[in-house]
């Protein structure tokens, strides 16, 4: 799957996040979260899972956390890799 | 006998809010019905649809009833929701706009389709339909009958006021009629009935003058907005202490009548024949579903043994 424009998913709320996705080269990831030190590696973890899974390879993506558990993060991060993906 | 589910309060969970998602395991109401229509706003369908499935994945001690509303299948979501939902597994799905059985033996048959593609029993996924327009009052009786997977008719008085153009009120006179025969179209066909919500949450009395009233119509539960609103169900929908004590005299009462070669029997000054243990019957298998008594009902014990 190919990122080919600028978008985002999810919401400001309280277990939630929202996930910015832009094209790029190279594939970075950049994560914002109130529990940063202790949880990132995790966060960063479910956000791989799902690059393999819809096979990205390159982009910029960004989340900001909003303390979401790990089924809500792979979701936004879906949503916001299709809606990426769609033409137009 | 035949177990009763108890669907006395099925809580309405916004699709696209993880704050309210991951709170069913612990709500305790008997089912939860996961909207992804009218709380999931337009530009959010596709968004609320995923974080729905990555969350049934994994909510994988199931504790409840899991339905879920998805959008009416004329507009360009509603496939496309089952198509993301159903291999999660959900209990069923709650059908918006069931105005005719065409409808609803349409969702039937791509329900079957899923199935087949997914590899499950045929009739695994369970259908609600909505009766919530007049047409849908007017066709609920075949409705109720349409297909094996319809468990209950719910009633949904927002939309059905919107579609008379009149106002809803607390009393709800406008609605008898229809609920009525909601009610007579569910239980014609051996089904249960599940009434609209109450929308003002700040009112637990209004909540619970509807729920008694609802129930004495014949309705088997509620669906309802806010988890503070379960309780009150609850309670309603209770057997009360008397009742149950009451329900076992008649079925103690019938027992002595057939062992004298009789069918009817005074108790307490009143006459006990069929339709009075029947009722008792109910009272007895709610009781027991409520887990207030423990003990067998044999259906045998209204008419005996031939």
């Amino acid at each position: 799957m190919e990122i080919r424009k600028k978008v985002q998913a999810g919401t400001l709320q309280s277990s939630d996040l929202m996930v910015f996705v832009e094209p790029a080269e190279t594939l970075s990831i950049e994560i914002e979260s109130t529990v940063k030190k202790q949880f990132e590696h995790l966060i960063h973890a479910r956000i791989e899972v799902v690059l393999e899974r819809l096979q990205v390879t390159r982009g910029h993506i960004r989340l900001s956390d909003r303390g979401a558990l790990d089924y809500a993060i792979e979701a936004r991060v879906e949503a916001a890799l299709r809606r990426a993906a769609l033409e137009g | 006998m035949s177990a009763l589910q108890l669907r006395r309060t099925l809580l309405y969970v916004p699709g696209n809010m993880p704050s309210m998602l991951q709170n069913i395991p612990i709500f305790q109401s008997d089912g939860v019905i996961i909207d992804l229509e009218d709380a999931v706003p337009l530009s959010e369908k596709d968004a609320g649809r995923i974080l729905v499935r990555r969350f049934l994945d994994a909510y994988a001690q199931r504790n409840k009833e899991i339905l879920i509303r998805i959008n009416p299948l004329d507009s360009k979501w509603g496939i496309e929701d089952l198509r993301a939902v159903l291999p999660a597994l959900p209990d069923g799905i709650r059908l918006p706009k069931a105005d005719t059985p065409e409808i609803v033996e349409r969702l039937d048959t791509l329900l079957t389709e899923f199935e087949e593609e997914l590899g499950i029993e045929i009739g695994r996924f369970k259908i609600l339909p909505s009766i919530e327009s007049a047409a849908g009052v007017i066709n609920s009786i075949k409705i109720a009958r349409c297909s094996q997977r319809v468990f209950a008719l719910a009633f949904g008085a927002e939309d059905y006021t919107a579609s008379l153009e009149i106002e809803r009120t607390k009393t709800g006179e406008e609605l008898f009629h229809a609920r009525t025969r909601v009610i007579w179209a569910a239980r014609a066909a051996g089904i249960q009935a599940i009434d609209s919500i109450f929308a003002d949450v700040g009112d637990m009395e209004g909540l619970r003058r509807e729920t008694e009233l609802i129930k004495r119509l014949g309705f088997t539960g509620k669906s309802l907005v806010n988890p503070r609103q379960i309780e009150v169900v609850h309670e309603v929908f209770a057997p009360k202490r008397e009742e149950i004590d009451y329900a076992l005299q008649v079925v103690e009462a019938i027992q002595k009548a057939r062992a004298m070669g009789t069918g009817v029997i005074s108790l307490g000054g009143k006459m006990v024949d069929a339709p009075v243990v029947k009722r008792a019957l109910r009272v007895l298998k709610t009781a027991r579903a409520h887990h207030l008594i423990d003990m067998d009902i044999d259906d045998e014990v209204i008419y005996g043994q031939e």
